[in-house]
């Protein structure tokens, strides 16, 4: 199935040194990719004539704390030309950054924003890198592996000033 | 002028906070501030065995339970590997249509409510009543049913619901024209809904928009027919679509998806097949509840099954359903223990609220809700 994927094929010959990993688990197809070409491998996911992936299914973060890199930003693909889903993924180290592809995909900016609210990874050119479940001003990163469930304030109510 | 339309306006649906930036009675900007209904359910799910987050997923779209239950357990049996039965199959498909249409008559009737009209939630809520009461003699639950189990569902249809079933859905589509008399063609309701709240083909897709609100901009996206789950491609219906995308197309393809569902439904329940309705798994499915009570060995199997859970293998799988919202997908990352590694929910109703702006900017204040209510959000979902 690897070999016969057209995406995996088109990525391999344009960006040989960016494609790290190929997995195919219970015929869903993952690729990893390294943080310096996402954007330019997200672009042309999307705009190639044969390939077409125009919609973005989801986009979120993973936490694998104490690993290092410590973050996964995995992106759910689909191409409605193909009917075809793909699924890319970036390793993202603690405090860093990856470019966002809202310019590409519009439904990447409230995802974007979604994952810096909930595990802080920034995402460079995002252009309204705000909290969206959390109220602003509130402190820490919920999904970290390293916050706990119940929140480290549970006990100490907080009412945000008005 | 500046203001805020929510946190606590009966049209917003729930507790969702627009402000709408005006230029006398025309919207400038629209900025939806969301999470006053955070939960935390993706961080609470960590921590919780396989089967203890089922319940979890009612409590998204809280219209929608029969789907978001369908969804997870979707994903966790991909992720194991398992195979469902027939039958099981056939009876979630029946629960999730008929969720389907009552989730839609929720819809219908409090949009319609919201642009001023009174009579129509009398009508749906009286249809829906008769499927609740069906879910209720099934699963035990109304609102929030949790019938379906990792591998099948939880226990068969009770004597006699097949009749009631069969009469609610030969009575439906004369409901569906009785809507129709009182809607399609009212000439108040066809200015408040025609032309208003349009989102173009390529927009859609980009801001990922879904379900009924993707179909009326003309797109022919189901998952139901994309990605065929739970034995769909053995079924016969149709996609409606829309063509130009406002909040009128919407209903008109929400109407003609209920008319649909109500087949889909009949179907199920006429080619019912027999035979077991969970797959027979001992470190997976929990057993017969009567083997509970009498057999050792079976209730050794639902106290490790209950109490500790189960390890599915290293790996990573995303399932989706079309629920009546849109696609709603699980991405579950699983280290192997027996609770999720990672319970990512990719709701509808977020990605098409996302899209809200690019609906109602330069329309009249008076369309925001018009809108709002055409892409039908449930804020349980969103914040989640």
């Amino acid at each position: 199935m690897v070999e016969t994927n057209l995406a995996v094929k088109k990525l391999k010959e344009k960006f040989p040194a960016s494609v790290s990993e190929v997995k195919t688990f219970r015929e869903e197809m993952t690729i990893t990719v390294s943080k310096k070409d996402l954007f330019e491998i997200c672009k042309f996911l999307y705009s190639d004539p044969d390939l077409q992936y125009h919609f973005l299914t989801d986009l979120c973060g993973v936490d694998f704390f104490p690993e290092a890199p410590r973050f996964e930003v995995v992106y759910h693909l689909y191409s409605l030309k193909n009917n075809q889903r793909l699924r890319l993924k970036t390793k993202v180290g603690d405090a860093e950054s990856v470019l966002s592809v809202e310019s590409i995909w519009k439904a990447a900016n409230w995802y974007e924003r979604e994952a810096f609210d909930l595990f802080g990874i920034p995402f460079e050119n995002h252009p309204d890198l705000r909290r969206i479940m959390m109220w602003d001003g509130y402190e820490g990163y919920p999904l970290r592996k390293d916050f706990p469930v119940e929140g480290p304030d549970f006990d100490k109510p907080f009412v945000p000033e008005v | 002028m500046t203001i805020n339309m929510g946190p606590q306006h009966p049209a917003t649906h729930g507790v969702l906070r627009v402000v709408l930036q005006l230029d006398g009675e025309v919207v400038v900007k629209a900025t939806p501030h969301l999470g006053h209904l955070h939960r935390g359910m993706e961080k609470l799910a960590e921590s919780k065995t396989y089967h203890q987050a089922i319940p979890l997923t009612d409590r998204l779209d809280y219209t929608n339970a029969m789907g978001n239950n369908l969804a997870y357990v979707l994903a966790v049996e991909k992720l194991l590997g398992i195979e469902v039965p027939k039958r099981a199959q056939y009876l979630r498909v029946m629960m999730a249509e008929l969720q389907r249409i009552a989730a839609h008559l929720i819809w219908l009737g409090t949009h319609v409510l919201d642009l001023g009209a009174t009579t129509p939630i009398f009508y749906t809520f009286r249809e829906r009543e008769d499927i609740l009461r069906i879910f209720e003699e099934v699963a035990g639950g109304r609102l929030t049913p949790t019938y379906l189990r990792i591998g099948g569902v939880s226990k068969d249809l009770p004597e006699g619901i097949e009749d009631k079933v069969k009469e609610f859905i030969q009575a439906f589509p004369d409901h569906v024209k009785e809507y129709e008399t009182l809607l399609t063609k009212n000439v108040i309701w066809i200015k408040r809904t025609k032309e208003v709240g349009i989102i173009s083909k390529e927009d859609a897709i980009n801001w990922g928009v879904t379900g009924p609100t993707l179909r009326g901009s003309g797109v022919k996206y189901d998952v139901r027919k994309a990605f065929p789950y739970s034995s769909y491609e053995e079924f016969d219906f149709e996609i409606p679509i829309g063509s130009v995308g406002d909040v009128y197309d919407r209903y008109v393809v929400r109407l003609r998806e209920m008319e649909w569902s109500n087949a889909i439904a009949e179907q199920a329940l006429e080619r019912l097949p027999k035979g077991p309705i969970i797959a027979d798994d001992p470190r997976i499915t929990l057993p017969p509840k009567d083997d509970v009570t009498q057999d050792i060995a079976a209730l050794i199997r639902q106290f490790k099954i209950v109490s500790e859970g189960f390890y599915p293998p290293k790996g990573e799988v995303y399932a989706s359903v079309e629920a009546s919202k849109g696609e709603l997908g699980f991405y579950i990352v699983s280290d192997g223990s027996n609770h999720p590694f990672r319970f990512r929910i990719r709701t509808p109703s977020f990605a098409n609220l996302s899209a809200l702006h690019k609906m109602i900017e330069g329309s009249l204040i008076a369309d925001v809700v018009s809108t709002i209510g055409s892409i039908d959000i449930v804020l349980g979902e969103i914040d989640r």
